[in-house]
């Protein structure tokens, strides 16, 4: 069953097109990865996705809903959940604080506590900075953190944008894992990545973004020994 | 001695009663990024409605509270809706305009029905004064003190003690990542402005025993509100009411030794350092606003 649907988005920061007639369709329980350059457009798709970026053509299904209008708040509420780029946790509220606020959403206020626990089984080391201020963790505690945090909104569609940027190598393996366990649970996921070798293991499908469009895509094996896709973006 | 003690304690006093003032302009800056020009003059309505309130119906200026800030909240979402919604996203310029504007419009509304005559309550309590040893406070002084600092308090524990005191916060801090949270950021900032000027006309009621009302009254206090919450750090609750009391010993120490005009002059010194030495204010956090929005 088709849980999103993106069809023939565009979208515009003023007169510059920064997306143009974009498809993408996620089925339930996939786990699927937008690849491109930077400046491709990918982190764009997910704003739009989750309604912080105003979509200026298509339409946007989600559940088999209409949601191309529908604002940032109530998509969240319907289960769709995004862990931003930079993951911008709130620094100046506890590590507590910041997951209560991830399970906001009416929707996910009732069974928090029982995600909570699963949240804390997945991510051990934030159950230690409880009480301490997200803004005192390291990225990777971050990374961490804003994952939790999303977990808490019990989200149907788990959308991440670029979850390994910055971190050490080490610990881009570890957050890699952490989102195959979360997809293993049932969990459908959309990956934006710019880490393509990482990223390719982990999804059944991908697509390539170029220029705002739709250059390529595939499935994960397909993508991963297609020579283009090896040049640009797996530095092979 | 006492006479220092007796400076400070009355400087105390005054400071505190800026503080409620001071804590929601600090309110709508840290989460709306406005600057609420208009701030003042929801102060000078609260003090409107509590003189009208007693000279009509000899309603006591502490219990008209209760009416004025339900009164000034409902205007505060009526001007959040008509004003303030549409200049969020605007270059600053339009929204220093648009609450510039509002202020100038209160207060020319406040003269035209109200006329530009000095008006003040006068209660049973007016000219008297608590003693202790040699330091004299006046009662109404005293209990307009102690009202503002707590109400300026309940917001504090408001803030940090509720889910929806948690998403303003959140909403402060990045208002991107809270809306990925579900938080609807529109009607945080619609009650954030309501509930800061709903404290401003608060502490217009509670000033209204201790000062005298003019439409223009809200001009010299916002811009001493100002002043503190620069000092106290944009954004910051406790701040504005540490450098509130702050300010009010400043004003009042400098007053007395050197004289009342002096006293303007020697906590705009004071803000000036503070701009130099120490921009993000006693309590603000260096660069707070960088993590607002992506």
């Amino acid at each position: 069953m088709t849980l999103l649907d993106v069809e023939d988005v565009a979208v515009y920061y003023g007169d510059m097109c920064a997306l143009s007639s974009v498809s993408v369709s996620v089925d339930e329980g996939e786990a699927v990865a937008v690849l491109g350059a930077n400046a491709a457009g990918k982190t764009t798709l997910l704003r739009a996705i989750s309604g912080l970026a105003p979509v200026a053509a298509g339409t946007i299904r989600f559940a088999g809903e209409t949601i191309t209008h529908v604002p940032p708040h109530e998509r969240v509420d319907r289960g769709l959940i995004q862990v931003p780029e930079g993951r911008l946790v709130f620094p100046f509220l506890s590590v507590f604080d910041n997951l209560r606020l991830g399970a906001y959403a009416q929707r996910a206020r009732a069974s928090a506590d029982e995600r909570l626990a699963f949240a804390l089984e997945l991510f051990p080391r934030l159950k230690d900075r409880g009480s301490q201020m997200a803004g005192s963790l390291s990225g990777g505690e971050q990374q961490m953190l804003a994952l939790a945090r999303a977990l808490m909104g019990q989200p149907r569609l788990l959308m991440l944008d670029e979850p390994s940027l910055g971190l050490a190598p080490l610990l881009v393996q570890e957050v890699m894992q952490r989102i195959d366990v979360i997809h293993q649970e049932g969990v459908t996921v959309l990956i934006v990545e710019q880490n393509a070798a990482q990223t390719l293991k982990l999804v059944d499908r991908g697509l390539v973004l170029e220029n705002g469009t739709v250059a390529t895509s595939g499935t994960a094996a397909d993508l991963a020994a297609s020579d283009e896709v090896r040049r640009a973006y797996l530095g092979i | 001695m006492d006479l220092a003690l007796q400076i400070v304690t009355s400087g105390l006093l005054t400071g505190g009663i800026y503080a409620l003032l001071a804590v929601g302009l600090t309110l709508i800056f840290g989460v709306l990024r406005v600057v609420n020009f208009a701030h003042g003059e929801f102060m000078m309505l609260g003090m409107y409605g509590a003189y009208w309130m007693w000279a009509l119906w000899d309603i006591d200026p502490y219990l008209s509270v209760f009416v004025v800030v339900p009164a000034i909240f409902a205007l505060g979402l009526l001007v959040d809706r008509l004003i303030i919604r549409r200049t969020i996203g605007a270059p600053e310029v339009t929204v220093v305009f648009a609450t510039l504007g509002l202020s100038i419009f209160l207060q020319n509304a406040a003269l035209t029905v109200w006329s530009a005559d000095t008006r003040s309550v006068t209660t049973g309590y007016t000219g008297t004064a608590f003693t202790l040893g040699e330091v004299r406070a006046s009662v109404p002084l005293v209990v307009s003190f102690g009202v503002a600092l707590v109400l300026a308090l309940a917001l504090w524990a408001f803030l940090n003690n509720t889910r929806f005191g948690k998403a303003i916060q959140a909403v402060a801090q990045n208002r991107d990542a809270a809306a990925l949270m579900g938080i609807n950021v529109q009607r945080v900032y619609m009650m954030t402005y309501a509930i800061a000027v709903a404290g401003a006309g608060a502490m217009g009621a509670i000033a209204a025993p201790v000062f005298s009302v003019v439409p223009r009254v809200g001009l010299s206090f916002v811009i001493t509100a100002f002043v503190i919450v620069v000092l106290g750090g944009l954004g910051s609750v406790p701040g504005a009411v540490i450098a509130a009391l702050l300010i009010g010993v400043v004003q009042s120490v400098v007053g007395f030794m050197i004289g009342a005009a002096w006293a303007e002059i020697a906590y705009f010194a004071v803000f000036m350092a503070v701009l130099v030495l120490r921009p993000q204010g006693l309590f603000g956090r260096r660069g707070a606003e960088v993590y607002q929005g992506a």
